[in-house]
């Protein structure tokens, strides 16, 4: 049993999607107990691996004993069993906050969403979890199918447009990813990861294998919403279902910062990342374009959710930043920010959905008076937001931090520039939704004399929804405190080969 | 010019697939209509899946199935020329990149249907109007 | 130095973090609500004065909570800088919250249990900064308070609290994240640790620009300490209700950022180096400018709150001039001011906040001849302002004396004429007031003022702090060994 976990992890959402989609027709009360079911077995699953990758280093599991490099290897080390358990944690508490409201969006399509989520969980655990190139291209498609459609099914109008650009632009990349493993097999005859890369040094001056990089890179740059190939993300979030978008905007562009990760120092190395290519400065100048570009642009919403999309594109420059800075410091910012993204996103969009619960359309305007009506959500998403901006002891400081350190041994000033003046625009953001929510109606003149007859009575959502939100914003505070122990625990022992 | 000739010749196959790589990229980026950027994407889709295929091919090669490999007079696996077969691995994986680009192709085409279903036309500066007409 | 394990530090840091569940169940019941206040005000303060005498004795007590990176964890040690500033804090917070009782109920505040816990918050946060071991802790918690303290500056909610809200976050959260922030980062990665040390954490691998550049930062970024230009936030937050006014834009957060310049002169960059450097003299410069500057503006206000507000930015550079000048005495004087100012100061805000209440009236010109209607206020700002003046027989004098000695020490007569200068300038603008207070006033006088009694819980704490100006100026030894102790 316990050397199957690494399958398991993927099967258990996978199994429980099937069932779902069959169980809809005969006892549809049965669906939500067993989709929990299979993403808190893949959440056990998860842990279990990190618990054994921990204590014995990385797992490696053949896929129906077909040993690699020929049969498809499963492989869990320090870096993506950390993503395994922060993905199935994510849409578990997701599920459970988002139950309520997808009973009201979905009403009897409810089976057929969560099939879908389960589907797209399905593709992300299994993108995290391999180590076969073209397997991963396979899984990242299901992963963008399922997402397509669970964006096409939101409840706005526009749902369906976003969805349909997203596809357009999903497939190009995934195309680009998928071309750059074929340059890859031309020159190695392989796509597992750790075989390509003891091939890859004898051949590292070869100009196929920076061709097929550099699609790679393009691929999954695409995936991720790097600026300027971001134009997919912040209408196709917005519109799509609160409760799809809470599960997307963490999930989907920080697994393929992970994917980015691993090809960059799995399977090609940081020695030809580094050393060899010399990519570094303009990458990272790519990455200021991106932070500052994001932040510029979530200044001129006035929607909640598209502020937050915005802000997710500016994130993504953080991290590929960071990625490429070429030093320790760097790289350990990049992954750590990886986590501490995820969860701060998704601590925001919990806050957000609450809002939305009860608001309906999430423009800035609608906000007023939110610290009166919805006091529990209001102060989750001000910790959230105190995360996204930077402040101890959460966890996006320590991150921050990293990636600050990396730019400031790097020499690259324009970078640590640009961080501080998102970590700026940011504090304006949510300052600004702060505002609008403390404040309410604008009173002038000296009415402060005397009680205010406040904008509204306290209506909070419901107890999940609150209930997970706050678990999430604990947990952000946790691990900003316990960041050292994912540090020197975690991300030092996995990056010690790669910077020397 | 000669020497550019014959590169593009000796390599034909890339050249094809770059060019049909450009052909559905051109009409991702430059149709109007929602379905003929659907169609342009399966066209780019399907120029990766013929560079795949074309990278497996050999000169003088059958298909990978061994003459004789069981019963009586069966070859002895060392005697299996590789040279003598073309590579059956890009295949497969093909097969595999089918299935998805026709996923693709299908989940979009229902999307499709449902803007159609929402603002009646395809066309997407039409919709951008009804969108902008809706707001106001 | 004798180094002790104690969980006791932490303990006086979370007693008013604790306490603020406890707020929020009782926000229906202000009687119980307020005890619990107090008695948490009580054991805070019990809880910091238990720790006098194992300072006085030479301990240091320390404990580290989470660790992050070498030299920079989440910790805290009690040193004999922290322990003064934690002793004046904790102390006058109790008596805050005895006034906030009369101030807030006397004006019918709307969201009081909000009011509480955010100043509990605030007072959490204060008291980890003056006990923080590294410069990563104080950070944290200047962070921390920076945000804490936004739902007490704009109290009242309108429109005038959200323009003030915005330039108070703008300049503190700003300077902190733009400016502190980087300085911190770069810091550690060229000394490889954050640990306050009386010798510096630098040693002889910084440049004299890159010190110079990295002082100046730190200077400004702690915008809380409102050197000119960024002082303008502390007018502005004077907004806020009176209690936040005088506790903490007069005690507790502007003096976390004077302190935190303190830390940063003493614990990070080091006596030695700064005179090797002579970067001394140009931040006394500095703060000399912000004084004079900080005590002209102020004799032009005519609300008294504001009055009160620019004498604090001019008193805060006393604090930041008297280190800078690098001298026993000066330094001294600089830390003792913390002291004394607090007192001081938080009197005069108390009798504008017990003005306020009982007549309504915050401009100075309606205030002629209000002392006689409140004499006991009216003296009990008399004192206040001989303190800020530095006139015996008020604590005042004893930093002032200290400061005056520190720039004999540095043989500095120009600095020596700033302290003058502005201590002049604090009796032109201070003494017309009470004097104008008792001896003039309109015809007839009983007509003009409809307040007859002076509201009895905001008149004790003012009189006790007033009081304990007086005391100060007798028996100052205390305050004295410990920060002899801490700049040992």
């Amino acid at each position: 049993m316990l050397e199957h976990i690494p399958v398991l992890l993927i099967l258990a959402p996978l199994l429980a999607a099937f069932l779902v989609t069959g169980l809809a027709w005969i006892q549809s009360a049965y669906c939500l107990p067993l989709a929990l079911a299979g993403l808190l077995g893949s959440l056990l699953a998860s842990i279990a691996a990190l618990h054994q990758v921990m204590a014995q280093g990385a797992l490696s599991y053949e896929m129906a004993s077909w040993p690699p490099p020929v049969g498809i290897e499963l492989r869990i080390d320090l870096f993506n069993s950390l993503v395994l358990v922060v993905v199935s944690a994510v849409s578990l508490i997701n599920l459970v906050a988002s139950w309520e409201f997808i009973k009201r969006e979905f009403e009897d399509r409810k089976e057929t969403f969560l099939a879908l989520y389960l589907l797209f969980v399905t593709g992300l655990l299994g993108v995290t979890a391999t180590a076969d190139l073209f397997n991963l291209y396979v899984l990242l498609e299901i992963t963008s199918l399922s997402a397509y459609a669970l964006i096409a099914m939101g409840p706005s109008s526009r749902a369906p447009l976003a969805s349909l650009h997203y596809v357009y632009l999903g497939v190009i990349g995934a195309s680009f990813y998928l071309l750059g493993v074929g340059y890859l097999y031309i020159m190695t005859g392989s796509l597992n990861m750790g075989d390509i890369a003891s091939l890859l040094p004898a051949i590292w001056s070869s100009q196929t294998v920076l061709v097929g990089f550099v699609f790679c890179l393009v691929g999954v740059w695409i995936k991720m919403a790097f600026f300027p190939m971001h134009i997919w993300l912040p209408n196709a979030y917005t519109y799509a279902s609160m409760t799809a978008s809470r599960v997307l905007a963490p999930l989907m562009t920080k697994v393929m910062v992970y994917v980015m990760i691993r090809l960059m120092l799995t399977v090609f190395g940081a020695q030809y990342i580094f050393r060899v290519l010399d990519l570094g400065p303009v990458i990272v100048w790519l990455a200021v374009l991106a932070i500052v570009a994001g932040a510029v642009m979530a200044l001129v919403q006035r929607n909640l959710v598209k502020m937050l999309c915005y802000i997710i594109v500016s994130e993504i420059g953080y991290m590929v930043g960071g990625a490429w800075m070429g030093n320790q410091a760097g790289m350990t910012g990049s992954i750590l920010h990886l986590i501490n993204d995820a969860l701060m996103t998704f601590a925001v969009f919990l806050a957000a959905g609450n809002f939305a619960f009860k608001l309906g359309e999430l423009r800035l305007e609608n906000l007023r008076d939110l610290f009166a009506r919805m006091p529990l959500s209001s102060a989750g998403f001000v910790l959230a937001g105190m995360s996204i901006v930077g402040i101890p002891p959460t966890c996006g400081f320590f991150s921050k931090w990293y990636l600050i350190s990396g730019g400031l041994q790097a020499g690259q000033h324009a970078y640590v520039a640009a961080l501080l003046l998102s970590s700026l625009i940011n504090a304006i953001l949510f300052m600004r939704v702060v505002e609008y929510a403390y404040f309410g109606e604008v009173r002038t003149g000296h009415g402060h004399h005397g009680g205010h007859a406040h904008g509204g009575e306290m209506d909070e959502a419901p107890v999940a929804m609150v209930a997970c939100l706050l678990l999430v914003v604990a947990s952000l505070v946790l691990v900003g405190l316990y960041s050292e122990s994912i540090v020197s625990g975690m991300i030092q022992p996995f990056l010690v080969r790669s910077f020397v | 010019m000669e020497q550019l000739l014959q590169e593009i010749v000796a390599k034909y196959n890339y050249w094809l697939y770059i060019i049909l790589m450009m052909i559905g990229l051109y009409a991702i980026i430059s149709k109007n209509n929602l379905i003929k950027k659907l169609v342009g994407m399966n066209i780019f889709q399907t120029a990766i899946i013929l560079f795949f295929i074309s990278i497996s091919y050999k000169e003088q090669a059958t298909i990978p199935i061994i003459r004789n490999a069981h019963g009586p007079g069966h070859v002895s696996p060392e005697a299996i020329q590789a040279t003598a077969y073309m590579n059956p691995l890009p295949h497969v994986l093909m097969l595999t990149a089918i299935v998805v680009s026709v996923a693709t192709f299908g989940v979009a085409l229902a999307i499709a249907v449902k803007v159609y279903g929402e603002y009646e036309t395809l066309e997407e500066d039409e919709i951008r109007t009804r969108i902008r007409e809706k707001i106001k | 130095m004798d180094p002790v394990v104690s969980v006791r530090p932490l303990l006086a840091v979370l007693v008013s973090l604790a306490v603020v569940p406890v707020l929020l169940s009782s926000g229906g019941r202000p009687n119980v609500r307020e005890a619990w206040t107090i008695l948490a005000g009580l054991i805070k303060f019990g809880l910091i004065v238990s720790l006098v005498p194992g300072v006085l004795a030479g301990r240091e007590f320390s404990l580290t909570l989470f660790s992050f990176a070498p030299g920079a964890d989440i910790a805290l040690r009690v040193d004999g800088l922290g322990l003064v500033f934690a002793l004046v804090a904790s102390f006058l917070w109790m008596v805050t919250s005895l006034y906030s009782i009369g101030y807030m109920r006397g004006l019918a505040e709307h969201s009081q249990t909000r009011f509480y816990c955010f100043f509990a918050v605030a007072l959490s946060s204060t008291i980890g900064a003056a006990f923080a071991a590294n410069l990563l802790t104080l950070y944290l918690f200047y962070e921390i308070l920076s945000l804490s303290t936004y739902p007490l500056v704009t109290h009242h909610q309108d429109e005038e609290a959200r323009k003030s809200g915005r330039k108070y976050l703008a300049y503190i959260l700003g300077t902190s994240i733009g400016l502190v922030l980087p300085a911190m980062i770069l810091s550690y990665n060229v000394a490889g640790t954050l640990e306050f040390s009386q010798a510096g954490i630098f040693g002889a691998g910084i440049s004299p620009a890159m010190a110079t550049v990295l002082l100046l930062v730190f200077l400004f970024g702690f915008a809380k300490a409102a050197i000119v230009p960024l002082h303008a936030w502390l007018p502005a937050a004077m907004v806020a209700p009176t209690p936040v006014s005088a506790l903490l834009h007069a005690v507790a957060v502007v003096k976390v950022g004077a302190f935190s310049i303190v830390r940063v002169m003493t614990g990070i960059f080091g006596f030695d180096l700064l005179g090797s450097f002579h970067l001394g003299y140009p931040v006394a410069i500095i703060a000399s400018v912000t004084i004079i500057l900080g005590s002209l503006i102020a004799l032009s206000q005519d609300e008294l709150k504001r009055r009160l507000a620019f004498s604090t930015v001019s008193q805060l550079s006393y604090i930041v001039l008297g280190v800078a000048l690098l001298t026993p005495y000066g330094a001294m004087g600089g830390i003792l001011h913390i002291v004394m100012h607090a007192l001081g100061k938080i009197t005069l805000f108390f009798c504008a906040g017990a003005i306020m209440v009982a007549t309504g009236k915050k401009y100075i010109s309606e205030m002629a001849g209000i002392g006689k209607r409140m004499p006991l206020t009216m003296g009990a700002f008399f004192v206040g302002s001989l303190s800020i003046i530095g006139l015996p027989p008020c604590g005042g004098f004893i930093s002032k004396w200290y400061l005056a000695l520190g720039t004999l020490q540095k043989q500095s007569p120009l600095l020596l004429g700033v302290i003058l200068t502005s201590s002049f300038l604090n009796a032109v603008y201070f003494l017309p007031i009470v004097y104008k207070a008792f001896f003039h006033g309109p015809s007839g006088g009983k007509g003009a003022f409809s307040v007859t009694k002076e509201p009895l819980m905001c008149v004790v704490p003012l009189l006790l702090t007033a009081a304990g100006s007086v005391v100060l100026f007798f028996w100052p030894q205390l305050f004295i060994d410990l920060i002899e102790i801490g700049l040992r």
